[in-house]
C-alpha cells in the first residue's frame, strides 16, 4: 500500500469529526488537493469492495468512517440508550428551516400552519438548527439555519445533496 | 366514529385538510369546498368534545375555508376590474397545501436517510454530553445559554402555587439589590445554584428579580451558568479568575 494512503487512513480514524480535505493537505507537505480526493476516492472503494463492517463517507464537508447501515440493529445492542429522534413536528419545522435557509421563524409557521416555537427550540437546543442572524427589517426577526452537525446526523455531503422537492419544483413551472 | 386514533396525528391544520383531502380521494386542484368545510369542522367539534386543547391556528383555517365558502356562493361582480377574472379563491389555499405538502414529504425522506447513532455510527461516537468537558469537574458540565435558564425559569413559575394570594408586598426589592445579593453570595461560596438563590422563598417576584439580575451578570459577563446535564440544576460561577480573593 503506498503510504500516502496509509497515512490519509490513519488521520481519518484518528480523527473525531469528518475530516477535510484542506486538513489532509496540510497535514501531508508536497501533496496536491486533486492527488488526495482521488486517494480518499480509491479509499472508499477500497471499504466497499472489501464488504466489511466499515465504510468510509463524505460528511459535512468532510471524510469519516461509519458503520454499515445494515449492520445497525447490531451496533444499537453496544450503545446504552436510545437515539434522540425527532419527532414529526421537529422533522417538518426542520425539513423547511433546510430546504428555506435562511429563514424567520414566520415563514416556518406560514409554510407548517402552525406555531413552531416549540419544534424550533427542540432542534436549537439539539444544535441542528442554529441562529444564523437577524433580518434588517422592522423587529429584526431571528434568521434560522442549519448547523454542519445536521449534515453529520443525517449523512450529508453537504446542502446540495438534498433531494430536490418534487412538488415544489412543479408548482414553479406551473407558475412560470 | 374510529376517529379518535387519528385524532393527535395531525400537525396542524394543513395537515387535518389534506388528510381530508387525501381520505375523499379529491383532487387537490379541484377541492369541493362546501363538502371539506363541513368535514373540517365536524373533525374540530370532535377535537372539542374530547376537550383537546384545540390550536387557534385550526380556527383560523376554518375561517379561512369559510370565507372561500362564500366567495364561491357568490357571483362575480359585474363591472368589477378583468384582473380578478378566473382568479379562483382557493388557488392561494392550493398553493399553500402543496407547498406544505411538499415539506411534510420532504420531512418523511429525511428520517428516512441513515440516521447518526440511528443506523450509522461512528467510531467511538461519544454523545454530545460526554465531549463537553468544561474546566472544573466535579461532573462535567455545560455552558448553558439563554434557552436553558429560561426553561429553569418557567419550571419554577409552573411550580408556583397557582393560588398565590394578591397580596401587596411591603419587601421593597430592587434588581440593583438582588445583582449585589447574588455577586456577595458567590463570592463567599464560590458556586451557587439557581435554586439556592431563591431559597425557600419562592414567591414570583423573587424568582424574577433573581432570574433579571442573573441574566444581566450573564450579560456583563460578570458570572457564567453552568449545568451538568439537561434539564440539571443551574449553577453559577464568578466569571473572573481568583474568585473570592478581591
Amino acid at each position: 500500500m503506498e503510504e500516502k494512503i496509509a497515512i490519509i487512513e490513519a488521520l481519518l480514524f484518528a480523527s473525531e469529526a469528518p475530516l477535510t480535505v484542506e486538513r489532509i493537505v496540510l497535514t501531508l507537505p508536497d501533496t496536491e488537493k486533486k492527488e488526495v480526493v482521488s486517494l480518499l476516492e480509491g479509499l472508499i472503494r477500497e471499504y466497499d469492495a472489501r464488504g466489511g463492517g466499515i465504510c468510509l463517507r463524505e460528511i459535512a464537508g468532510g471524510f469519516q468512517f461509519r458503520t454499515r447501515t445494515d449492520l445497525s440493529a447490531w451496533v444499537r445492542k453496544l450503545k446504552v440508550g436510545h437515539p434522540a429522534l425527532l419527532s414529526p413536528a421537529a422533522l417538518e419545522t426542520l425539513a423547511v428551516v433546510a430546504y428555506r435557509q435562511p429563514l424567520v421563524k414566520a415563514e416556518i409557521d406560514r409554510i407548517r400552519g402552525v406555531d413552531a416555537s416549540g419544534a424550533l427550540r427542540g432542534l436549537l437546543e439539539k444544535k441542528i438548527v442554529r441562529i444564523v442572524g437577524r433580518k434588517d427589517v422592522p423587529g429584526k426577526p431571528i434568521i434560522y439555519g442549519t448547523t454542519r452537525k445536521f449534515l453529520e446526523v443525517f449523512n450529508l455531503k453537504d446542502l446540495s445533496e438534498l433531494p430536490t422537492l418534487r412538488e415544489l419544483k412543479d408548482l414553479q413551472e406551473q407558475q412560470e | 366514529m374510529s376517529y379518535e386514533i387519528k385524532l393527535d396525528v395531525f400537525e396542524g391544520p394543513l395537515d387535518l385538510l389534506l388528510y381530508l383531502i387525501r381520505k375523499n380521494e379529491i383532487d387537490i386542484y379541484n377541492i369541493p369546498i362546501a363538502l371539506i368545510t363541513e368535514q373540517y369542522l365536524s373533525y374540530l367539534d370532535l377535537m372539542r368534545s374530547f376537550n383537546l386543547d384545540l390550536a387557534g391556528e385550526y380556527l383560523v383555517l376554518a375561517s379561512t375555508l369559510i370565507h372561500i365558502k362564500s366567495k364561491l356562493l357568490l357571483p362575480p361582480a359585474e363591472g368589477e376590474g378583468e384582473e380578478e377574472e378566473g382568479e379562483d379563491p382557493r388557488a392561494e389555499l392550493v398553493q399553500q397545501l402543496l407547498e406544505y405538502q411538499a415539506f411534510k414529504e420532504a420531512a418523511l425522506s429525511l428520517d428516512k436517510r441513515p440516521l447518526l447513532d440511528r443506523d450509522v455510527f461512528t467510531r467511538g461516537a461519544a454523545s454530545e454530553e460526554e465531549q463537553t468537558s468544561v474546566e472544573e469537574a466535579d461532573d462535567e458540565l455545560i455552558e448553558v445559554d439563554i434557552f436553558e435558564l429560561v426553561t429553569a425559569f418557567r419550571r419554577i413559575i409552573v411550580g408556583l402555587d397557582r393560588k398565590e394570594e394578591l397580596d401587596i408586598d411591603t419587601e421593597k426589592m430592587s434588581l440593583t439589590d438582588r445583582i449585589n445579593e447574588i455577586m456577595e453570595r458567590l463570592t463567599e461560596e464560590g458556586q451557587i445554584s439557581f435554586a439556592d438563590l431563591l431559597g425557600d422563598r419562592t414567591d414570583r417576584k423573587r424568582i424574577i428579580y433573581t432570574f433579571l439580575a442573573i441574566l444581566e451578570l450573564m450579560k456583563l459577563r460578570m458570572v457564567r451558568a453552568y449545568q451538568s446535564e439537561s434539564f440539571g440544576a443551574i449553577r453559577l460561577f464568578p466569571a473572573v479568575e481568583g474568585r473570592g480573593e478581591g
